[in-house]
């Protein structure tokens, strides 16, 4: 038993890299080799979201914090980004023709004449970088220590983060003149020169996307496998036990959140680079809970799981909504039924009770594992 | 402020009221260094609200409750942990998705802060300390099961396993033999015997027998107030015990 | 922001402003009600609420077609029997989603709100569908329109008056049948102790399917009433969604005085401060308060503090 202990972490862990090696192989080389540009482009815009998922996957399915407001940090990062390439694109000589040049063209259309005091630094592409990453950390950190400090939790916790995402919603709506309002920030170039909307730039930027996004599932596994993603995991049952074994709870829910809302941020960021704008369609309520959805899809307990189910609910919401529109939305309804009363863990818990079992039996050595599928736990609270 | 103790814990003067109830009432009491000390007392007596007071789950209204002179009232709970409280649920509170093992170590007191927990390492001593501790709690051959798979005793032992791997210089204790069989009893008594060395233990009880075998000292609550002190002895024979609490 | 106004024409638009607080105040009430039934006692997050109160509203928009094709005579009283319709359809439907679906979730809060949106989506197709995806509205009867004048500056629109009255009139219902009906005390009996409630003799299961039916018909009949103050589209009710789960938690989800006291306090506000700022700065400013003021006071501002 003790021999058992020390063993069989690493063979875990062995299994979970492997699983890692099969998306790696699978979203860099088998779908670039087999895809056009333009449906390479699309699954590259799917591997954003995906960002999304797997901090969903440590915050909700680890930890049990749900948050309806993953699109905030999507589109905070996103719009840093987007920030960044519109002030290169509206260089004095490419608006000469507005009545004043040099600032973003929606400025201009609301009557504004000198470029808003928060625009400025995202002249610098080092800051844009840091704030894609810092703004959004920033605001979950101020979130996560006003609430679970106060240990607001649960159901309340997901309400309040779902306002968040309308107040944000309208708040760019609103403030057309300083956000593009609802059509966004749009007409994106160039990167430092590089002009992004080529298929080249485009092919470059899916194979960023993809490394940053297996880098995105390594720092994940490391994070779940520490003694850090097991604390997650014990505050989800008994938080307060946890708190009486000398832990400060609230900190490590902070730094859950944060975590998730980081890695959206990077997606949210890469989003606007591939696509080429960004819109608050991407931060309200309704694609919030859609990111969650993709998680839930893929098994909300499992990393690599909410790769797939970001990649197949994507591909399926394309498919029908190119050739079926109308049953789209019974579909996306049905999945969350689904998800919720027939399958909880998803396609990871599916994997785990029908292939790998078999796929035992055919190799009995080495088997890669979707992650480790831990029932979620009945009472949520 | 009241002056400097000699006892490990002193609880004076402590009121907590909810909502105009008062659920304890001008409370206190002493625990001595190494002192198996009980509480018991009828249901709804406070005693339950007494252990959350301690530990800092439930805020006073009033008093003071001092650890080694350190005034635990106006700490966080995972504060007084450090400072060396430790506490049993009166359910079994332990996570079911996580194995023995697991459960033991991250009760370990290493890497506490978000990122020690982030750089900590599974090295040799937290393997033995772990292993050690199962071995105390009957659970050694159990560190790769996942808790939720254990018998409702083993679950209350891994509980005080968890505590002891923290090693507290007070241990409390809410009802541990509660729902156990015979046999689960007598070895609870054991393994409390063997961990009462070098601390204070302070234990809510219904089952008398098992107090009268671990006691040093019993205090008796009725109403959020002390109704008798002293040794199990003298409590029995206090008429007013017997009247609220012993006789039925 | 006040100037350019003299007092007296602040003190009208004070007024004018708090009366269209007020109907928006009433919609609230009513949404939040059913809400507040259904999450405060019995602990389950209703996203689909929004459609149940479209559903409402439908229902009486299809009254108002029909009989005003068919039973003319009806017309200036057909609203009642339109009510009366979209609590019995909303309600209907309630049950028919608490079997199917909630019963299966009481303890797994989290997953009732993700499935709640499932169904919400669902419905919302379904009315597009069936009404298309422009919005509709009914025609109201001549004796529901116009306004009054109070006073030479402040006029009050008579269906706003109407909504008002009834919601005070459905508030004081169900306070009775909550709180004063051995019906509503078996209700609070099954929610705070399901298991003891059940060895008296209780139904659980039924009080259960008639709780949640209640309160989706409220949701009914406030969508009914919604029809005479706005138009009504497929995804009318996720627009209201957040606003009325503010509204309850704000006011502390056990309680119904609080339900009502925090759908006042953010109903005022914001119709207030819509006459100075933009609709959408007004929206945020008092969205952002009531979150802060949740974030400092968690528990909302009606709560009983409990042993635990």
């Amino acid at each position: 038993m003790k021999i058992s202990v020390r063993n069989s972490a690493p063979r875990r862990a062995t299994g979970e890299l492997m699983g890692v090696a099969l998306l790696a192989l699978l979203i860099l080389i088998v779908l670039p080799l087999g895809l056009d540009g333009f449906r390479l482009n699309m699954v590259g815009k799917y591997l954003t979201y995906a960002f999304v998922a797997l901090g969903l996957v440590l915050c909700w399915g680890s930890a049990g914090i749900l948050s309806l407001g993953q699109g905030i940090f999507f589109g905070l990062g996103g719009y840093c980004m987007a920030m960044f390439l519109k002030l290169e694109a509206s260089s004095p000589e490419a608006t000469k023709i507005q009545s004043t040049p040099g600032i973003p063209d929606f400025m201009d259309w609301n009557q504004l004449t000198e470029l808003p005091w928060f625009w400025e630094p995202f002249h610098s592409l080092p800051f844009t970088l840091l704030a894609v990453v810092a703004v959004p950390s920033l605001l979950a950190f101020i979130v996560g220590l006003a609430m679970f400090k106060r240990r607001v939790g649960g159901v309340y916790f997901a309400i309040i983060t779902q306002a968040f995402a309308a107040i944000l919603t309208i708040l760019i709506v609103g403030q057309q003149g300083y956000t593009g309002g609802i059509n966004g920030i749009t007409d994106l170039r160039t990167l430092n020169g590089w002009d992004i909307r080529t298929d080249g730039a485009k092919q470059v930027l899916y194979f960023v996307n993809a490394a940053l996004l297996i880098g995105a599932v390594l720092l994940c596994l490391f994070v779940r496998h520490s003694k850090l993603g097991r604390i997650l995991v014990a505050l989800r049952d008994k938080e307060d036990r946890v708190r009486f074994s000398g832990y400060d709870v609230a900190n490590f829910k902070i730094f859950v959140f944060c975590f998730a809302a980081a890695l959206s941020a990077v997606g949210g960021a890469m989003f606007t680079l591939q696509v080429g704008f960004m819109s608050p369609s991407f931060v309200g309520i309704v694609p919030s809970i859609e990111m969650v959805i993709y998680c839930a899809v893929g098994g909300r307990l499992s990393l690599l799981g909410a790769v797939y189910g970001t990649l197949l609910v994507n591909w399926a919401k394309t498919l029908l909504s190119e050739s079926f529109p109308e049953l789209w939305l019974f579909a996306m309804g049905a999945l969350f039924i689904g998800v919720v009363m027939v399958f909880p863990n998803g396609l990871a818990g599916l994997y785990q009770q029908y292939v790998a079992p078999r796929l035992a039996r055919l190799f009995p050595r080495a088997v890669p594992r979707v992650g480790e599928v831990i029932p979620p736990p009945t009472a949520a609270e | 402020m009241a002056s400097e103790t000699d006892f490990l814990l002193a609880v004076e003067g402590l009121t907590v009221s909810f909502d105009g109830f008062k659920a304890v009432n001008d409370l206190s009491f002493y625990v001595d260094q190494n002192e198996i000390h009980v509480i018991i007392g009828p249901n709804g007596a406070g005693k339950t609200t007494v252990l959350d007071l301690i530990c800092g789950r439930t805020k006073a209204t009033g008093g003071s409750i001092r650890f080694r002179n350190q005034e635990l009232t106006a700490m966080k709970e995972h504060q007084i942990v450090k400072a060396g409280v430790g506490r049993k649920f009166q359910t079994p509170s332990i996570y079911d998705d996580l194995t023995v093992f697991e459960n033991l170590e991250i009760s370990y007191p290493r890497g506490r802060t978000v990122f020690g927990a982030l750089a900590f390492k599974r090295d040799a001593a937290v393997r033995d300390r772990v292993e050690e501790i199962a071995e105390t709690i009957f659970l050694s051959d159990h560190l790769e099961q996942r808790a939720e798979y254990l018998s409702h005793g083993q679950k209350q032992w891994l509980e005080i396993g968890m505590l002891l791997i923290q090693d507290p210089e007070l241990l409390m204790l809410d009802e541990p033999v509660a729902g156990m069989s015979v046999n689960e009893r007598k070895k609870t008594a054991e393994l409390l015997n063997k961990i009462i060395r070098n601390r204070s233990v302070l234990v809510i009880e219904h089952d008398m027998k098992f107090v009268e075998d671990i006691a040093h000292r019993v205090t008796v609550l009725h109403q959020g107030k002390i109704l008798s002190e002293g040794s199990m002895e003298r409590v029995k024979a206090d008429p007013k015990v017997v009247e609220v609490y012993l006789g039925h | 922001m006040f100037e350019g106004y003299t007092l007296a024409e602040l003190g009208s638009i004070f007024a004018m402003q708090g009366f269209a607080g007020l109907i928006l105040f009433s919609v609230f009430v009513l949404m939040a009600l059913g809400l507040a039934i259904i999450f405060g006692q019995m602990g389950v997050i209703n996203m689909a609420h929004g459609e149940f109160m479209i559903l409402g509203a439908y229902v009486t928009y299809l009254c108002s077609t029909l009989v005003s094709e068919y039973l003319p005579a009806l017309f200036p009283v057909y609203f009642f029997i339109a009510m009366a319709l979209a609590f019995v359809a909303s309600g209907l439907l309630g049950m028919l989603v608490e079997w199917g679906m909630i019963r299966f979730l009481y303890k797994r809060p989290l997953d009732t709100l993700l499935a709640t949106w499932g169904l919400s989506l669902i419905l919302q197709q379904i009315y597009r569908s069936v009404f298309g995806a422009r919005e509709v509205g009914v025609v109201l009867p001549d004796w529901l329109m116009g306004s009054v004048a109070v006073t030479d500056t402040i006029e009050v629109p008579i269906n706003g008056l109407f909504v008002m009255g009834l919601t005070m009139i459905i508030t004081l219902v169900i306070y009775t049948v909550m709180f004063r009906s051995r019906w509503g005390m078996g209700v609070r009996a099954v929610m705070q102790n399901r298991v003891m409630a059940g060895a008296v003799g209780i139904n659980t299961e039924r009080v259960d399917r008639l709780t949640f039916g209640l309160g989706c018909g409220i949701a009914g009949v406030a969508g009914s009433a919604f029809t005479m103050v706005g138009s009504t589209g497929p995804t009318s009710g996720q627009l209201y969604i957040v606003d009325t789960f503010l509204v309850v938690v704000f006011g502390g989800a056990q309680s119904l005085i609080g339900t009502i006291a925090s759908a006042f306090t953010i109903s005022q506000a914001q119709s207030t401060m819509e006459f100075f700022l933009s609709g959408s700065t007004a929206k945020v400013l008092t969205l952002l308060t009531v979150v802060a003021i949740l974030m400092l006071r968690p528990q909302g501002l009606f709560v009983l503090k409990v042993r635990r």
